[in-house]
Order: structure tokens, then sequence, then C-alpha cells
């Protein structure tokens, strides 16, 4: 009997193509907008945690609180000592330490006069020790576009796009103009030993990354930090651990002394708690309104097929078919439709999704002028979820719509039913 | 089949149905007895009640009073699921319209009323391609409601009612989209099958040339019996 029933919905491309079609599109959807969406805020996430907040920072109270105008003049001091103690303390953690400072690069000519100068923000990273895990955090091998990776101290990388824009190459020298931690003005010379490209519109636009020794030196910063970012050994964000090490950390910290450490958490800089608040609720909004509107679209089709087949349920009827046996078999139909759909919705999303999780899109071209420590390339992620977030509802509004659309079988009387055959 | 048997007994049976604010009686005190066997009509005019009372018979619907016995079942009393049970072993229909599932081909239709009654594929195939058979579409187990002419379709609606071996076989106006040949041939073949099988017909039906072929003819008018007939087969 079920495979008749198939064999019949499979010949007849109005009671099975039209469901599928919507199935597959509703599911599709609701994959590819998941992965999607987890894609962007894990590579925001990612992107932040690598580049500005790590899993959590440690900084000084005032510099804390006015950590956008990055004032080194109120940098933590005798980081040494404070990371031995955080590496102590904190074993499941790395701890690093970078420094953040803004400045003019001035690209000088044959005769040192300026030839050409631009704004940049900077980074002064652990580059040059051995042991050192920054370049690789900071994905710095395979965003090298000339040159090499600074070897030496006096080197350093600058972004490709900064690069052509004061005209400098791998080799030219360049002059940093700045102030000291103490307010006074330094100028500072660097060779450049590469070119970079991050794809984040805000760094591409006028970085530069020195050793953190050099800029410690040219900011007039001995054993001095901006910041003392920590990252999890496991490589993954876990915020209640995070929210539990902050915790930890600030009671030992002394509220009115505005040059006590603090400890942050991811979560809690940059905005990104409520972001991530906003894009949860966003992706649940929308992934709410499809899979809604995907129940009507299948109601609706339910009932238009249930209105067509009124006389092929009236003739099974009257065949000796049972009322429950006919509404049974609409239910089986609709289980397989949603299968099928769901199976074929969610592997196209799936493999869309893989692709571009793999491949990225660029989208550079229109993030020339961000200002948020956004990446240029978007990818999307493909997660555990995602292999039952469309699955289950497009199996659910399938059944549902037909479960509400068969309805009509029982509330008709056999002879009402019978009568519409004719 | 229970030939010379009562198979449908209706006592004193009215049927009413809501017509806006009042009651439409379609059938109106109506006795009558049905042996096994039987190639009977029930001939009328619009509205006299005679797809009404078939309606009945087949367990599609149920008295308002009265009672309607069919096969010692009485119908007001049986479960939905009993009277499709009854209706899947003991009665055939046959339309005026054919009513063939269309997306099946002239064997899938035929067997559908088996598969109901879960019998094991070989018997089915067997039944089947014997009641094709019966109705001369054994080349045409393989075609489908539109590549067939309506006097094939008709046929394999027969082959559909009389696969189960009924012991009645319901036919509302089945000549109705037929040409003369084709009615002929359709009737001749019920004919056969009522000599052969003792299958009780009962038709509904205003066709001069079903009329023409029933040994008994009951004519209904306002929802009452007005005569009922035996004519004599030339």
């Amino acid at each position: 009997m079920i495979r008749f029933i198939f064999k019949g919905l499979l010949r007849d491309r109005q009671r099975s193509l039209l469901p599928v079609i919507v199935v597959v599109t509703g599911v599709f959807l609701t994959v590819f907008l998941h992965c999607w969406m987890n894609g962007i805020l894990g590579d925001l996430i990612d992107f932040n945690a690598k580049f500005s907040t790590g899993h959590v920072k440690v900084m000084t109270k005032a510099y804390a609180e006015r950590v956008e105008q990055t004032p080194n003049d109120l940098a933590l001091v005798q980081t040494g000592k404070l990371t031995e103690t955080l590496q102590k303390e904190f074993p499941e953690m790395a701890w690093i330490q970078r420094i953040r400072f803004g400045g003019l690069i001035d690209a000088p000519d044959a005769q040192g006069e300026t030839r050409s100068q631009g704004p940049a923000i900077g980074w002064g990273i652990d580059l040059l020790s051995a042991n050192s895990t920054e370049t690789q955090r900071l994905n710095i091998p395979k965003s090298m576009v000339k040159g090499h990776i600074p070897t030496q101290a006096g080197e350093v990388l600058i972004s490709e796009q900064f690069a052509e824009k004061l005209k400098v190459v791998p080799g030219d020298q360049i002059t940093l103009l700045g102030s000291t931690m103490f307010g006074s003005m330094t100028v500072y010379n660097f060779k450049v030993a590469g070119t970079v490209k991050f794809g984040s519109a805000i760094l591409d636009r006028g970085a530069i990354i020195a050793d953190i020794h050099d800029v410690q030196l040219a900011l007039d910063m001995p054993d001095a930090a901006s910041e003392i970012l920590g990252y999890f050994k496991t490589n993954f964000y876990n915020k209640e651990l995070a929210a539990a090490e902050v915790t930890r950390f600030m009671t030992s910290s002394d509220p009115a002394d505005p040059y006590s450490p603090v400890m942050v958490s991811l979560r809690d800089q940059n905005g990104l708690s409520s972001m991530v608040d906003y894009m949860d609720l966003v992706s649940a909004i929308v992934i709410s309104i499809f899979v809604m509107a995907m129940s009507l679209v299948l109601w609706n089709a339910g009932l238009l097929g249930g209105l067509r087949r009124y006389g092929e349920v009236g003739v099974r009827l009257a065949m000796g078919e049972s009322k429950g046996h006919v509404y049974r078999s609409l239910i089986s139909e609709s289980i397989l439709i949603g299968l099928v759909g769901s199976l074929i919705g969610s592997a196209i999303g799936l493999s869309l999704s893989f692709w571009i999780q793999k491949h990225g899109i660029d989208v550079s071209g229109f993030m020339k002028n961000a200002s948020m420590m956004l990446p240029a390339v978007f990818r999307t992620e493909v997660t555990l979820p995602a292999f039952y977030v469309g699955f289950v509802p497009g199996l659910f509004a399938t059944v549902i719509g037909t479960s509400l659309a068969g309805i009509g079988i029982y509330k008709r009387k056999t002879a009402q039913l019978f009568k519409e055959l004719e | 089949m229970e030939s010379n048997k009562t198979v449908i007994e209706i006592r004193n049976l009215v049927k009413t149905f809501p017509m806006g604010n009042r009651e439409f009686t379609a059938l109106n005190g109506i006795n009558l007895t049905f042996t096994g066997g039987e190639f009977s009509g029930l001939v009328g005019p619009s509205g006299s009640g005679k797809t009404t009372l078939l309606n009945i018979i087949g367990t599609l619907d149920s008295p308002t009073e009265g009672e309607a016995l069919v096969m010692r079942h009485s119908v007001g009393k049986l479960s939905q699921k009993k009277a499709a049970h009854l209706r899947n072993l003991k009665i055939g229909f046959i339309f005026q319209t054919f009513n063939l599932l269309p997306v099946y081909s002239a064997l899938e239709n035929v067997e559908f009323p088996l598969l109901l009654q879960k019998m094991n594929a070989a018997s089915r195939k067997k039944a089947v391609m014997d009641a094709l058979d019966w109705v001369g579409l054994a080349d045409k187990v393989r075609s489908r409601p539109a590549q067939m002419s309506g006097g094939e379709c008709q046929r394999v609606a027969i082959a559909r009612a009389i696969v189960k071996k009924p012991e009645i076989v319901l036919a509302d106006e089945p000549t109705a989209n037929l040409d003369a040949e084709n009615s002929h041939h359709i009737l001749q073949t019920m004919v056969k099958l009522n000599k052969e099988l003792g299958t009780t017909f009962l038709f509904a039906t205003h066709d001069e040339k079903v009329i023409g072929y029933l040994r008994r003819i009951i004519k209904l008018y306002d929802g009452k019996v007005s005569s009922d007939e035996i004519v004599t087969v030339k």
C-alpha cells in the first residue's frame, strides 16, 4: 500500500514537486542563513579576539575606561612581573603583551625629505622571540604580500594598501612620529621588512606592526604594555570560563586605584556582547519567520492539494478505505515529501555553506570606509545545528500543514465527499 | 454469492437534509428488499431520491429514520470504520464519470481495492488480470485513464468494482457519459457478470438504454416508491 501511495506521489508532480520545491527552498534558506550568521558572528568574534580583545584582556582601570583612545600614558607597567603572575595564576591561558599605538608614518625621499605621509594604527607584538605565537595568531605568514616577516630589531610590517599609498617597498625606511608614554614627541625610524593584507578594511588602510621591544623603545615604555591579552590554550572562547577568570582576577583588583590592573572578557569589549545578542536575536527571528512562512505555504499547498484531491478521496472512501487510513496516507506522503525536501534543502544549504566556509566571499569593495574591525572576507560556518536547524522545521512544517489541511476529510461527511466526485 | 437470499432490506426509510431553516425530505417511507443476483434499477427524475438511496445502501450515508440492512448490517448503526470494511469486502461502485485515479494505470486502479484487503501480491495480480480479462481490457493493463476512451475507462471502473467479487454492485448513471454503442457494450458486460458471478446489480438511472436491460424496475418519485415491477427478460 505504501508503495502504491508513493508511486502516485511520484507520478503526480502537483502533489510532490511543488511541495518538495517549497520545502527545499525553505530548508536551504534556513540552513544557509544559519551558517551565514554563524560565520559572520564567528569571524567577528575570532577577528576581534585575535587583533583586539583576546579572550580576556588585562589593562589598567584608567586605560580600560578610555580604551578606544589607546591612552598609553595609562598603560600597564612592570608587565614582565605581571605576565609571570598571570601565567602562574591562570595557567590554562596563554598571556601575551601588546602595545597599541597611533601616529603618523612619514616616508622620506632620497634626500630625507617627506615624500608621503599617512596616519597609522600600530601594534607592538612579540615578533622576534623564538617561541612567539603571535605571528601565527595574527595569521601573518599567510597575510604576507611582499618581503618577509621581520627577523631583526627595527624591522616592521605595514599593510599593502598603506605601502602603496606611501609608495614604499620592502627595504625602504619609514619614520614614526608619535608620542611617548610620558607625553613627549617621538620620532623613530623603522625599515619596512614586508607588506601584509589582513582582509580587514580598517587594518589594511593603515596598519604598522613592529616588534614590541622596538615599540617600547620608540614610545619610551620600558617594561610596559598597553594591555596583556589572555587566550585559552584550546583556542576556543568559552564565555562562562572567561567570566569565571575575570571574577577571580577582579577580587585582587583595587577599585580605588586607577592604575590597578583590571581584567575584561571578550564579550564585554567593543560592544561585542550586545552585538552577539543582537545577532542571536536576528538569527532566531529570521529563522522563525522562514519556518512560519514555510509552514503557511505548505499548509496552503496542502489545502489546495486536498481540495484538488477531493475526488480521489471520495473514490478511495467508496472503495472501502477508512477516513483514518486516507488521513494517515496523506500524512505518510507529507513525511516523505518533508524528508526528501529537507534532505535536499539541507544538502544544498550545507554544500553552499561548506564552499563559502572554504573559499569565502570578498566584500572588501564594500568596506573601504569601514571603521569597525570586521573581516573583509565573509565566510559561513557549518556547525552541528546546521544539520538539523532546517531539516526538523522542514519536516514538521510539511506534516503540520498536511495534518491541518487533512482535517477537512474528517469534518466533511462521507456522503458529502462522495457527492463531490460527481 | 448469496443467490435468492436477501442482501438488502429497507424498512420505512426516511432521509431528510437540512435546507436553510427547513428540512428537505429526500426519501420518505421506503420499503424494499433485494435478493442476491438481482439486476435492478432505481428509476426516476432528478431529485426523486435515487442517488440518496444508493448512497445509503452503499453505507456512505445513514438513514434519518427507519432501517437499511445491507448484508444483514444495519447501515445506521455501523461505525465509520466498519462501514468502510463492508464497502471494501461486499460492495462495488460504478460512477457516471468513471472516477479512475488518473495517475495510476488500469491495472493499478483495479488493484486498489485488493490492496486495502491486504491480499498477497500473486493472488492480487491474478484477480486483477481476471477482472480486466472479463471486461476485455487485458491488453490495456499499463494504460492510464487519459490514454483510454470513455468506454474503456468505464470498463476499467467495472473491473475495479468486481475484482473483489462483491455481493452488490451499485451503479449510478453508469452510461450517462457514453455513446450508445459503448453503453450497450458496458451493459452486456454487466449482464454477463450478473449471470456468471451472481452479483447483485442495483442501478440509479433514467437512461432508457439501461432500463431496457433491467429485470426489476423501481420507480421513485418525490422520495417515494411509485412502482416496483419485475420485467420479463426477452
